[in-house]
């Protein structure tokens, strides 16, 4: 007792690893229930067509085949349509131009997977053949999947509530001045730039096995998600499902999300609709080839930019043009991203007085696009980071040194565009990754390149980012339709040992080590003494599920603050314990003391008794141990730092190579290091996947060309160096624990950091992602 | 994948007399390709014969100047073998290059060359080396074989038993991997032998060729610069979302300099 090592900021192994990697972690799809029926969605294989006759006839007719249901059936049932949960309004005030969503198509069909019946069978494989026999007629419209084509005044209009297929024209920042600090600049940078289409692609694909208990008239649903209490809300009060408490939803272990999986989705609510209609539990398991074309993509931006300077090198100003792609229909959050979680990131490390940008989305015959990890912050980063180091290149000045001249330097830091950074030290991490890649030792290494005939550059990517999604207040007033603090609740066994059950939920981020971690040193027990509950709407109070980097400096803080309301009520206990005042009492290293008595009490003595309750009065004192904290964050945090990458170029064939990377970054306050080493090195091979191999790709008929990874190309180990990590540390201010988010760093600071470098290499202005060996050669030959 | 017979002869005879007995058959050899394309449901063959107990389709045999291999001789197999190794090293360092780990055991050198991918490796070497391809029926000659994409000069039943590939005084072969799929955007391999150079090219046309005029310039002058003025156009080349006809010509040359350097050094 009281001789525990303090578990918070040790690289404790994950409790959840011996389950996982032995395959005994719980999926949705081990989840089998009696009478297990499964489906398999009919999906339009035609980007825009209106939909005709859809006949059933052979499908039913196939063995095994449960019911077949259509998209007609589903427009009569009274559910509505999947909704977007946050409102943008348009410059001009109107607000922004929502088409209709139903889950199952009974009118048209506006891009390649969208689903227009279901099929639902005894067995996976009865369902798919029947599915195969369902017959729809296609009458075919023009197609368009580029953004900038959905803007020709001739192009075909996708949602008649949505003319010149605009969702929203929508701006923040003072244009004016912005003009007048461009016309009076001393030197202008332009920059014109896209941000690849890329597909998440989560190991564990979507799944979905819901069911319907008649006798207590309640749905219990299994499914991939990252916010089983928001998808159950959804359900509930937008689909129209019924009373929350009429519906269960069960999210055990999920095999990572990076965003596609915090959605409601069409194959939910159809499931749960075929369940209860058919009497049967319903499973769905997405095949890979429905991930491509059915999980919501992210990114897809199209941005012209101009970094206005006055003659001492000082940003004076910033104007951003962007257009993006919302593909067919908005999104749970498609509406946010290109919004309040890009724009507001414009300022990046900098010190930019003024600030403007205008983002105009617009609907195309393509998958939906919503937040994928980082979500409108990687193309903020990109865009910021390009501009700079363009601009530095064009006056002449070392990179990073005009990155120091222009960054941030006292805090806390309004922006032009919203945000207030509340800590950070953006030299500092700067400093240390220049150092850690020797960039002291660069030419020579370049030097020594060249003499092999190869090319080497090095890239710089600083971003920032907001962590931590959100001080609920601020947030509805920017458009959201939901409160984003968290809930934890704690649970004092009368033995001493605890259950944390929290409203996050962890499909990869270690939260049964890391949270355990915290609460086994407040309460001066072991870690394995600490279980973690998430992830059934039954057992858990309430919560907003885990995205926008929110476990640690969110979800963990409310567990921080249930555990000093546990440590006060027990004080209280110990006081009566141990006959002295409750005022003198302290508790430290698992021990309740008194300056009043040398007796001591254990955290697992005082426990029991506050079961027992027969020493202290229960009309003062209320028996057990459980406390329960909502925390809402007053603000964002700001989690930033310095990505270096460092790239060999073989001029003959344009193939890049990573020869250095190294990531500092600024995370606060960190619970386990090694854990957020791995966050950092996964983005990291996002980013780098995005910026040399990831791209989503249509042709003209809206069909997606990169639908396999025969063609998408998804990084593995031997396209990816050796990372060197390291971390600076400011503590956010926006948070108890003074921790800021993790999660999405790395696929924010290291696109940036990867052309970069390939410009640098190249002495070229501007490569687009990915840099693939064609497009770098090319970039070659004509800057030959 | 659509429910299908499966058969497994032991012998070429009876593996053929299945084939012709069925509606719909296909043989099955690593499966590397027909595997995924029923269960995409793209293949739906009534019948599969496996030809994994097909004792006269394996092994790896040197005779005298030619090596010899069972048309059902895995990938690794080749890409480990002492025997290769030794008469033919770029052959061996080929099957090494060949998807992963997994496609290594399974796929099959007859597999491979029957189905005529115009991205497998395998057709480089069957072309550079003048190999001859021994079917059931008869032996035909590596510049009638490969015909178009997918297409070869097999008939309908017509099955590979092995391949017989003369040893060259030295080989190399370089590979442009697609950064997907690790298929060959372009693969190149350069065979020396006492009567000239043969240049086989696989991923760049619909199927695999001889590059006539890179043999012609390094029968000249082998080395990487004799490559250098040499032309290769690119009509009828392939291109796809990975790399152009122009690009796919241009790597050629880079590839089969690459090739050129690497055997003089071997």
């Amino acid at each position: 007792m009281g001789n525990l090592p303090k578990a918070f900021g040790q690289s404790v192994r994950r409790k959840e690893d011996p389950r996982l990697i032995t395959g005994a972690g719980r999926y949705t799809d081990d989840q089998q229930l009696p009478q297990q029926a499964w489906a398999a969605f009919v999906r339009s294989p035609i980007a825009h067509a209106n939909i005709g006759e859809v006949d059933t006839s052979a499908a039913l007719e196939h063995p095994g085949v449960v019911g077949v249901l259509t998209g007609a059936e589903f427009a009569a049932s009274g559910l509505n349509d999947l909704a977007c949960g946050w409102m943008i309004h348009s410059r001009n005030g109107d607000p922004m131009r929502v088409g209709e969503h139903p889950a199952l198509a009974s009118q048209r069909v506006r891009y390649v997977g969208e689903p227009v019946a279901v099929v639902v069978a005894d067995s996976r494989q009865a369902a798919r053949a029947a599915a195969e026999l369902v017959m729809v007629d296609y009458d075919e419209l023009p197609v368009v999947s580029d953004v900038e084509a959905a803007a020709a005044p001739d192009a075909v209009v996708l949602h008649d509530a949505a003319p010149g297929n605009q969702c929203y024209d929508w701006e923040i920042g003072n244009r004016d001045a912005v003009r007048k600090a461009l016309d009076e600049a001393a030197h202008v940078t332009e920059i014109r730039l896209i941000n690849n289409r890329l597909v998440p692609n989560a190991m564990e694909p979507r799944a979905v096995n819901a069911s319907y208990d008649a006798s207590r008239d309640r749905y219990t649903l299994y499914v991939a998600s990252q916010n089983p209490h928001g998808l159950r809300m959804t359900l509930a009060a937008v689909i129209g499902f019924g009373p929350e408490h009429k519906i269960r939803v069960i999210s055990e272990d999920v095999g990572g999300g990076f965003g596609s999986k915090a959605f409601n989705y069409a194959e939910e609510v159809v499931c749960m609709w075929a369940a209860k209609r058919l009497g049967r539990p319903v499973k769905w398991t997405a095949e890979r080839s429905e991930s491509f074309l059915t999980d919501a993509h992210g990114r897809d931006h199209i941005t012209t930019a101009r970094l206005a300077m006055d003659a001492n090198h000082r940003i004076t100003a910033l104007d951003v043009s962007t257009h993006a792609n919302l593909g067919a229909y908005l999104s749970t959050f498609g509406s946010l991203v290109p919004t309040y979680v890009y724009a507001t990131l414009l300022s990046g490390q900098y010190d930019i007085p003024n600030i403007y940008a205008n983002v105009v989305t617009r609907y195309t015959n393509t998958t939906p696009v919503d937040a994928y990890r980082g979500a409108g912050r990687p193309e903020a980063g990109y865009v910021v980071e390009r501009l700079v180091d363009v601009a530095a290149r064009e006056l002449g000045i070392d990179p990073a040194e005009f990155r120091r001249q222009n960054f941030i330097r006292t805090f806390p830091h309004a922006t032009p565009v919203e945000m207030t950074y509340d800590s950070g030290d953006f030299q500092a991490h700067l400093d240390k990754a220049l150092d850690m890649i020797d960039a002291a030792g660069f030419e020579a290494r370049r030097e020594a390149s060249r003499a092999e005939g190869k090319l080497r550059g090095l890239g710089i990517g600083c971003y920032i980012e907001a962590a931590g999604i959100g001080p609920s207040a601020r947030l509805g007033k920017l458009g959201s339709g939901a409160g984003l603090w968290e809930s934890a609740e704690i649970r004092v066994n009368p033995t001493g040992s605890v259950e944390v059950l929290t409203g996050c939920h962890s499909h990869g981020q270690s939260h049964e080590t890391t949270y355990a971690q915290l609460v086994a040193d407040r309460f001066g027990i072991s870690v394995d003494d600490v279980e973690i509950l998430h992830g059934d709407t039954d057992v858990v109070q309430f919560g907003m599920g885990t995205y926008g980097s929110r476990s640690g400096p969110v979800g963990l803080s409310a567990i921080d603050m249930a555990c000093d309301k546990i440590v006060a009520k027990a004080e209280k206990i110990a006081a009566h314990l141990l006959n002295v005042p409750a005022d003198t009492v302290t508790f430290e290293d698992g021990e309740f003391a008194s300056e009043a008595t040398n007796e001591r009490l254990g955290f697992a003595e005082v426990a029991l008794n506050a079961y027992t309750a027969h020493h202290f009065p229960t009309t003062e004192i209320e028996p057990g141990l459980k406390e329960t904290t909502f925390f809402d964050p007053p603000d964002f945090n700001f989690p930033a730092g310095t990505h270096v990458c460092e790239v060999e170029v073989d001029p003959a064939t344009g193939v890049v190579r990573i020869a250095r990377f190294v990531a500092v970054d600024d995370f606060g306050v960190i619970g386990n290091p090694m854990v957020v080493e791995g966050q950092v090195h996964g983005g990291l091979v996002q980013g780098i996947g995005q910026a040399l191999l990831e791209q989503a790709r249509y042709d003209d008929y809206g069909q997606l060309l990169s639908g396999s990874y025969m063609d998408y190309c998804m990084p593995r180990a031997d396209d990816v160096p050796d990372f060197d990590v390291g971390f600076t540390e400011t503590r956010s201010t926006t948070n108890p624990l003074g921790m800021k988010g993790c999660g999405e760093a790395g696929s924010i600071g290291s696109p940036p950091a990867v052309i970069n470098a390939i410009c640098d290499a190249l002495g070229i202005r501007h490569i687009d992602m990915p840099a693939t060996p064609e497009k770098v050669w090319r970039a070659v030959t004509s800057a030959a | 994948m659509y429910p299908f017979n499966y058969h497994k002869p032991s012998s070429v005879d009876e593996a053929v007399s299945l084939f012709l007995d069925a509606e719909d058959p296909a043989y099955l050899s690593g499966g590397m390709t027909l595997i995924p394309t029923m269960k995409q449901r793209l293949a739906m063959p009534t019948d599969l014969v496996d030809l994994s107990g097909v004792q006269a389709m394996r092994g790896i045999e040197r005779q005298d100047q030619k090596l010899v291999l069972g048309a059902f001789t895995r990938h690794a197999e080749v890409a480990r073998s002492e025997v290769v190794a030794q008469a033919i090293p770029a052959l061996a360092h080929l099957a090494g290059l060949i998807g992963d780990n997994q496609v290594r055991y399974r796929g099959t050198i007859g597999g491979s060359v029957a189905n005529s991918d115009p991205a497998a490796d395998y057709p480089a070497a069957v072309v550079a080396l003048g190999a001859e391809v021994v079917t059931n029926k008869r032996t035909i000659s590596s510049a009638d074989y490969f015909q178009d994409l997918f297409e070869t000069a097999l008939e309908p039943g017509e099955m590979i038993v092995r391949i017989e590939l003369p040893i060259p005084r030295r080989a190399a072969y370089r590979k442009f991997p697609n950064p997907a799929s690790r298929y060959a955007v372009v693969g190149v391999m350069v065979a020396q032998f006492d009567n000239g150079v043969q240049v086989g090219v696989t991923g760049a046309g619909p199927c695999a060729f001889r590059a006539s005029t890179l043999e012609a310039a390094l029968a000249a002058d082998l080395r990487p610069e004799a490559l250098a003025g040499v032309d290769i156009p690119d009509a009828g080349f392939n291109a796809d979302l990975h790399a152009s006809a122009e690009y796919r010509a241009h790597l050629v040359g880079v590839m089969a300099r690459r090739a050129v350097a690497d055997l003089l050094a071997s």
